[in-house]
């Protein structure tokens, strides 16, 4: 396995600013991620959170701050980089390459490795965990329901073997029992020890999950706190507009 | 038609189809992963011919005259976007065209200064003039190796862009450029590999124009590139296999037209060609194979 530094922090961000053009979108952010935490980004729309974490992923630059995985600093890499450096991205809105075949989606995850066998055993593994996928092997991944893929992206950001996996909205847009198996999903990553930071607009689902949260509005940072503490907290209530049915 | 005019027919369509989908491939390439249009396209051709001119003054045996012309093409593909192309990395798309042009005008000018305003002839074996007699069907040679040689480098390609990494890693970048990055696929490498594969593309594609027209001009690589762009706009432009079958649409469409045309109609056999793509992109705007463009949130 990976040398985990264990002391510090896994990820760490301080004072990250980004800004399109003149639009600050994300200003004076930190946060920390512990290797095999959940860590939930919560906020409503345009607090930044796709921002951060395409920031981190390297698809876009910081106007100021740093960005440190494991001790080394990240901030300003382009995004092939910091794939090898192991962090994937499951980006809003999946993504998935909707001319290739599911089987070639799981396949160009692992374009940045070069242990072809651990590549073929990953890829099976993949297809274990996700049966449907198996079953779509062949099929064009822009054929698949959302749900599918959904569980593609996921997998696909599995198959470069990371060790921070960033996941963007993963339920938007999803059916009710598609977004159970996903938050299903999420926890039995952690459970196989995978470390990950999830934005949500689903709040308390991502409570549910997270261990620990941090709340953006415009850009900036509200709150953070442990999961199980904020969830009963008034100020997700102020920030978010939480409705009481969900 | 009788049958030998009819398999003659098929031959030149498959002939000029394929000369045509292996241009349209290697624009509709660099398109598909730098949404650029590479109007100096055209000038790969154009210095493949002048290189196999050279070569074969030079005293070179054809299948090295061949050879000269497509390295040369390769080279020149790689080096133009080092050069023009890499520095405007995140310019707009109107920007990239412009400096297309200006490339491709640098060059035809560079040519005429350097070498000569007046086409100039490049010899070929002699058994490009030969035909082949069999069954009472007559085929030219040419046709037959053109065709040949275009299906065979076609073919070639979809088990490159199939069962290699690297080619996977293309058609990744060629349907969503940031998200390929995303999960690994290098930036640069891969659009080097886009410039190659295209300058390689008009290499084989000019080495059969060049076979074909005997001759090189400092503007040799305007129908060329005009033929690519139409074919990969049929094709849906950025789409590799609505790229190739474009090509074979157009080189057919052109040939039928040539071969059913009263002699009176014949010179405008290329209008009407266009005419008829015209209508097909008013009915079809995103080209016969291309996908509807979806608005992007």
């Amino acid at each position: 396995m990976t040398v985990e530094v264990t002391d510090g922090p896994l990820l760490a961000v301080e004072g990250l600013s980004v800004a399109y053009g003149p639009v600050v979108a994300v200003q004076d952010l930190s946060l920390t991620v512990a290797p095999g935490e959940i860590v939930a980004v919560l906020g409503p729309n345009g607090a930044g959170k796709t921002t951060l974490l395409r920031t981190i992923a390297g698809a876009l630059k910081p106007a100021s701050g740093t960005i440190t995985f494991e001790g080394q600093r990240l901030g300003g890499r382009a995004p092939e980089d910091v794939v090898r450096r192991g962090i994937s991205l499951v980006p809003e809105g999946r993504h998935v390459f909707p001319g290739l075949s599911t089987r070639e989606n799981l396949e160009v995850g692992a374009i940045s490795r070069r242990d072809a066998g651990v590549i073929a055993e990953d890829l099976e593994r993949t297809f274990s965990m996700f049966p449907i996928l198996r079953e779509r092997a062949d099929q064009p991944a822009g054929t698949l329901s959302g749900g599918e893929q959904q569980q593609l992206a996921i997998g696909r950001a599995l198959m470069a073997s990371p060790r921070l996996i960033l996941l963007d909205e993963p339920s938007l847009g999803l059916a009710p029992i598609v977004v159970d198996q996903i938050f299903a999903l999420i926890t039995e990553l952690r459970a196989q020890g995978s470390t990950l930071l999830v934005v949500e607009q689903n709040v308390h689902r991502a409570l549910e999950v997270a261990d620990r949260a941090y709340v953006l509005a415009v850009g900036r940072l509200v709150t953070q706190g442990r999961a199980s503490e904020l969830a009963t907290g008034e100020i997700e209530r102020t920030y978010l507009g939480l409705s009481e049915t969900r | 038609m009788t049958p030998n005019e009819i398999v003659q027919t098929i031959v030149n369509a498959l002939s000029l189809g394929s000369i045509y989908a292996l241009l349209a491939l290697g624009l509709s390439m660099v398109y598909g992963v730098l949404g650029m249009l590479n109007f100096a396209y055209g000038e790969l051709v154009t210095i493949c011919g002048y290189t196999m001119l050279f070569a074969s003054r030079a005293g070179a045996p054809f299948p090295l005259v061949v050879l000269a012309g497509v390295f040369a093409a390769v080279l020149a593909a790689v080096v133009m976007e080092l050069v023009a192309f890499r520095p405007l990395r995140r310019a707009s798309f109107v920007t990239l065209l412009f400096t297309s042009f200006a490339v491709s005008q640098l060059l035809q000018n560079t040519f005429r200064q350097a070498i000569s305003t007046r086409p100039q002839g490049v010899p070929t074996p002699r058994l490009f003039d030969d035909a082949i007699s069999a069954g009472g069907i007559t085929i030219g040679v040419l046709p037959l190796i053109t065709a040949g040689v275009g299906v065979i480098s076609l073919l070639a390609l979809t088990v490159f862009f199939r069962r290699s990494r690297a080619g996977l890693a293309m058609r990744a970048a060629a349907q969503d450029f940031t998200t390929a990055r995303l999960v690994g696929v290098r930036a640069n490498r891969v659009i080097s590999l886009a410039f190659a594969l295209s300058g390689l593309l008009a290499g084989i594609a000019g080495v059969l124009w060049i076979a074909r027209t005997t001759a090189v001009s400092p503007t040799t690589g305007f129908v060329p590139i005009l033929q690519a762009f139409i074919a990969s706009v049929i094709g849906g432009l950025g789409n590799l296999s609505g790229a190739v079958a474009g090509g074979f649409f157009l080189g057919t469409l052109e040939v039928v037209l040539q071969a059913t045309l009263p002699s009176a109609l014949l010179p405008f056999a290329q209008a009407l060609a266009l005419v008829l793509v015209g209508t097909i992109l008013y009915v079809r705007p995103q080209g016969l194979f291309g996908r509807t463009v979806e608005a992007k949130v």
